[in-house]
């Protein structure tokens, strides 16, 4: 990649979401927004390699998209409403401080969010508009195909036009009501940047919006517990793999290598983030992260959370980890009894965490014969490369 | 915007229909803020009459053209900001508890 491809690359990651968010904002239009800030960020590949990257290339990105917006709505003067949006747009305010431009994609996403959607059309619409995330990758993680997706995002869209959802930040009693919704957004925007596979602009991004929620809600338990438990999860990012890019197991990390400053930030926030579900799974992660080693871990504590999570979460995977850490706390065998509770009814079949977890447990317990199948196992069912690395090491061990 | 408030039975009523909101305090509250344009019960669908020309021919029948257990009982035209105000409005009708209410919004405004 030439450095000018790359210029733009990294200026669109970032420009692009506050770009979209500003032309919803002033023309209503959500097709026009994305088609303009698309061809902006095409005629960046046209023209700085030419011409040079531009000194500010987010501002350039932002001028060329509001110029082609203005050029199709000139166009389209014939209808009142467009008029209406090109009078807003021929008097554009002065470049909005950095605050502002922010709160701009927290209006996006509570838009997005909005209750009158269906939920897939929420998590989809959140994927595309916001961390930009290119259509075929949604259909892929929705199992459908990628036209069928742009079918769905265009019907999301239009809904929000003619249904006349607001594209604005709620207030009062309907922020609190709204608040989950946007929780559980940001929640799989980070997981998506953290996976092992995943984009990491998309983990920055998710603490970002999470960090400005709770900013504009410190009364809200569960907006400090989502960004304490993103914060808790990332301070680990840098000593989550060996030098080979392989995958390491929290016992198996560097843990001078995990960042202490979120860790800290993480740890701060707990006092205010009550016992709902983000709060209890960001509270398990602290007592990783406060561990001074992996044997100093305090599982029966963590136990203890997961006994709780389970009360508000009881699903399949929850109940997997709680067995997990009742193994560490009071034994493989009762880890064993609760893994095989989270399993009935053929929940977890073919779950390469839950055959991870078995093996474990059972190499734990004294059969490495079995322990080293099920890890080979698991790395068979799993899809990301690094983690098949890691589960096939595991197995090497054992049989060793 | 104006939305159109179809106000329906519904065959799963609120367990609590004693949390359910006065209507003559709902009907009173939103003629005053502007926000109810108009509106009202309808008579029974016993009363219905369904309309249709076919190849020219006038055909009427008795009843409602939806042969289903809802019934729509009334409506409200609503002038509400978007659709955040028109839920609250229609959230706050005891109909919202014991059956079902439908937004539509009006395409000529």
């Amino acid at each position: 990649m030439s450095v000018a491809a790359g210029a733009v690359a990294g200026a669109g990651a970032e420009a692009y979401p506050r770009i979209v968010a500003a032309l919803i904002r002033i023309t209503g239009d959500w097709t026009l927004a994305e088609d303009c800030a698309q061809e902006a960020l095409a005629s960046a590949l046209e023209r700085w390699p030419r011409d040079g990257v531009p000194g500010n290339p987010g501002g350039w990105l932002m001028t060329a998209a509001r110029n082609r917006a203005l050029d199709t709505l000139r166009r389209a003067t014939v209808e009142r409403r467009k008029l209406r949006d090109l009078a807003l747009l021929t008097d554009p305010e002065p470049a909005p401080p950095e605050g502002d431009v922010v709160d701009d994609r927290l209006r996006l996403i509570f838009t997005c969010c909005h209750p009158a959607l269906a939920l897939p059309d929420r998590v989809a619409l959140t994927l595309r508009t916001i961390a930009g995330v290119p259509t075929a990758d949604i259909a892929r993680a929705f199992l459908v195909s990628e036209s069928a997706m742009t079918r769905r995002l265009t019907r999301a869209k239009t809904r929000i036009a003619t249904a006349g959802v607001p594209y604005r930040v709620p207030a009062g009693p309907a922020l609190v009501e709204r608040l989950p919704g946007v929780l559980a957004v940001l929640y799989l925007l980070f997981t998506r940047g953290y996976d092992a596979d995943g984009e990491p602009a998309f983990a920055d991004e998710a603490i970002r919006l999470a960090r400005l929620l709770h900013q504009l809600m410190p009364d809200q338990p569960e907006a400090a517990g989502l960004l304490a438990l993103f914060l808790l999860h990332h301070s680990r990012r840098a000593a989550r793999r060996d030098p080979a890019g392989n995958l390491l197991t929290l016992d198996e990390q560097d843990r001078s290598r995990w960042d202490r400053v979120q860790i800290a930030d993480g740890v701060a926030l707990l006092a205010r983030a009550g016992d709902g579900p983000y709060a209890l799974q960001a509270r398990i992660a602290a007592c990783h992260a406060t561990a001074p080693t992996a044997a100093d871990t305090d599982w029966p504590a963590i136990a203890g959370w997961y006994d709780r999570l389970v009360g508000l979460h009881p699903t399949p995977v929850v109940r997997l980890n709680r067995a997990v850490a009742h193994g560490y706390a009071h034994g493989p065998a009762a880890g064993l009894t609760l893994l095989a509770e989270a399993r009935s009814g053929g929940a977890l079949d073919g779950h390469p965490p839950a055959l991870a977890a078995e093996a474990e447990l059972t190499a734990r317990h004294g059969d490495l014969d079995r322990a080293a199948a099920l890890f080979r196992a698991a790395a068979e069912a799993v899809g990301s490369e690094p983690e098949r690395r890691a589960l096939m090491r595991r197995a090497a061990a054992l049989a060793g | 915007m104006k939305y159109m408030m179809l106000v329906c039975t519904d065959t799963e009523p609120d367990k609590d229909p004693s949390a359910a909101p006065d209507i003559e305090k709902w009907v009173a509250e939103r003629d005053a803020n502007g926000q109810r344009v108009t509106g009202s019960r309808f008579a029974p669908p016993s009363a219905a009459t369904t309309v249709r020309v076919r190849d020219g021919e006038l055909l009427l029948s008795d009843g409602p053209f939806a042969e289903t257990k809802e019934v729509i009982v009334g409506f409200d035209l609503l002038e509400c900001a978007d659709l955040d105000e028109a839920v609250e409005v229609a959230r706050a009708h005891p109909m919202a508890h014991a059956g079902r209410i439908e937004l539509r919004p009006l395409m000529d405004d």
